[in-house]
């Protein structure tokens, strides 16, 4: 049983303010990198259906190695597009054996909080499934769903929501 | 520093059940009754000791202002403005003049005074019929000096008890998600306050993403979703102490945790594979349960206050729809068949509904239903809104709602609302950050 102390901040402790968003930084620059591209330009991606298929957001594992794969709304179902991503993610992973990979599940804002954290899970355990029967082991890939806690895009418009629609492999190590 | 010490000294008058004035609280309120709050009346003595202790002026009117703010805000009452009032605090509580009450359309009157007796604060009230003429209630506490806000959260509640024939809701805090920073990495700690808005607290330090807080029974515990250390799962935080701890060894993500009705289980979503399915631990002896066991998503578990049924939400019908089961997961029945997506069912303190989430052509509402699916009645409907947390008497719910963002992403913001059964009297919850996932607490003095 894991067992820690959380302090009350009350008003004495506002000064530790400083340290509190010193904290935050590590994973304000996660998310700062994730969206860079994002928010740094006009969107200029399109939808099939309303599955995302530009590549504003994407980033690359490796060249040619796109990080992540775009969902329809309230599906998990993969795209031609995404298996394709997915396909030469397992190549990636199988040429560089030593890395391990999160996947981390994604929903956008249309939907209630928990049924949203369930479905980031389904969705990065889409793509988890995937790459397993492309070789990747199960143990080099963990699954994180933040539901629809970490959007890409702030935008509230079809467009922003099929960013955010996603699952993104991160690398672990 | 949260215990109360609350003392009913005595009952001046015992409550008769007269045929008084009533205010029914089953329909929506296009007609508050008009109600006189005069200031709490304070000898000088009292109130230069309050004002060392509190640094407030006068006590006596602050708490005063209190209740007339809860009255105000329950939409049933309207309080008049103390501009017209023409009697003296002190001389209104020993007998007031009923003809200049009647003269400014008062039809009830709350009197009293504050004594500052051995360092603590004794407050005696008493409710009048203008009309009647006549004494309806009258009360005295003594309680510490800190707890002078509570004083008037408990008269609120006497009152509101006196004259609708239902238990209040003001003497309640709400714990739910306080929220800074940008829409794409936003910093969420757990924060708690007053019913009203006042005396708020933050828990944690926003380290990590926080989800979802829930009380126990006794509003003592919380759980709640924390994703420390990357690892999302079903936390315990005792609110006194601080100690927090995680629920049970789940291999994967836990989430949409709830107490059930005695305290003793948590119910929960756990998330394997892609495949989400509701457990409960026992808190005593940590055994686990497994309720449900389909391939679907089965999340947002509340019990039924009997603790007998569960109702939760799933998708196993292709898409989001409310469910309730026995407490051992037998007999699954869907309950919403309207059009749209439902989510959140909560199942109402009162045990006749279940609030929830709807959301159908792209617009989010919060409705009620009763719990074999009949009389959806939709109370609010908006942009974003979602997880309605009942009044502990059910006849208000506290929810969040989130703001569509401009052009360029612009102009995000998350805010607690309120809103009475009846679908009337929609309020915004006065928070001083952002704020979202709020869950009432019980009835902290009874």
């Amino acid at each position: 049983m894991k067992k820690l102390r959380i302090r009350n901040i009350d008003q004495g402790a506002i000064m530790k303010l400083n340290k509190i968003l010193k904290n935050a930084f590590l994973i304000t620059v996660a998310c700062l990198a994730l969206s860079a591209c994002a928010t740094s330009k006009k969107s200029t991606g399109q939808m099939q259906g309303d599955v995302y298929t530009g590549t504003d957001t994407v980033e690359y594992l490796a060249s040619g190695v796109p990080d992540r794969v775009f969902f329809a709304t309230n599906e998990s179902v993969l795209t031609t597009a995404s298996r394709e991503t997915l396909r030469k993610q397992a190549a990636w992973l199988r040429k560089n054996s030593k890395i391990n990979i999160v996947l981390e599940g994604h929903a956008d804002e249309r939907g209630t909080r928990e049924y949203n954290l369930a479905l980031g899970e389904r969705r990065a355990n889409a793509a988890k499934d995937y790459l397993m029967t492309y070789g990747i082991s199960s143990d080099r890939i963990s699954v994180l769903s933040y539901g629809k806690e970490r959007p890409v895009d702030s935008g509230s418009n079809p467009l922003a929501w099929s960013k955010n629609r996603r699952s993104v492999s991160v690398k672990a190590n | 520093m949260i215990r109360i010490f609350l003392i009913i000294l005595f009952i001046i008058t015992p409550i008769r059940a007269f045929a008084l004035i009533e205010v029914d609280i089953t329909r929506g309120n296009l007609n508050p009754l008009p109600i006189a709050v005069s200031p709490l009346s304070i000898d000088e003595n009292s109130r230069k000791n309050f004002e060392k202790i509190l640094k407030k002026k006068n006590i006596g009117s602050e708490i005063s202002i209190v209740v007339e703010r809860n009255l105000k805000t329950s939409g049933l009452f309207n309080p008049l403005s103390k501009d017209a009032f023409l009697q003296e605090p002190d001389i209104a509580n020993l007998k007031p003049r009923f003809e200049d009450w009647n003269l400014i359309k008062a039809q009830a009157l709350i009197t009293g005074k504050v004594n500052f007796v051995d360092d603590k604060l004794r407050v005696e009230f008493r409710l009048w019929d203008v009309l009647a003429g006549k004494e309806m209630m009258a009360l005295a506490f003594t309680t510490v000096p800190n707890n002078w806000r509570r004083v008037g959260h408990i008269i609120t509640d006497k009152v509101y008890e006196r004259l609708t024939g239902e238990k209040g809701y003001f003497d309640t805090r709400v714990i739910y998600v306080a929220e800074e920073g940008p829409k794409t990495r936003r910093i969420k700690k757990l924060a708690i306050m007053d019913q009203d808005g006042e005396n708020n607290k933050f828990l944690t330090l926003g380290n990590e993403l926080v989800l979802t807080p829930r009380f126990n029974p006794t509003s003592q515990m919380v759980t709640y979703l924390s994703y420390f250390r990357n690892l999302p799962r079903v936390y315990l935080l005792d609110i006194e102490t601080g100690v927090q701890e995680v629920v049970g060894d789940f291999p994967g993500m836990t989430f949409a945790p709830r107490f059930s009705p005695d305290g003793k289980k948590i119910i929960m979503s756990f998330a394997k594979d892609g495949n989400s399915d509701i457990y409960t631990m026992d808190l005593e002896n940590r055994i686990v349960e497994k309720i449900t066991n389909h391939p679907s998503i089965d999340t947002s578990p509340s019990y039924s206050p009997d603790g007998k049924y569960i109702c939760f939400n799933s998708d196993r019908s292709g898409y989001q729809q409310i469910y309730i089961m026995k407490k051992d997961g037998s007999n699954v029945k869907r309950i919403s068949f309207g059009r749209g997506l439902y989510g959140t069912p909560v199942w109402s303190p009162r045990g006749d509904l279940i609030a929830f989430t709807k959301l159908h052509k792209g617009k989010f509402y919060i409705g009620v239903m009763r719990t074999d699916g009949s009389g959806e009645r939709l109370l609010t409907e908006n942009f974003y809104q979602e997880a309605p947390s009942w009044s502990p008497n059910g006849r208000v719910l506290i929810f969040y709602r989130e703001t569509k963002t401009n052009d360029k992403g612009e102009g995000f913001s998350a805010k607690l609302w309120s809103i009475d059964l009846t679908g009337y009297n929609e309020r915004l919850v006065n928070t001083p950050t952002d704020a979202s996932d709020p869950s009432w607490s019980s009835l902290l003095s009874n």
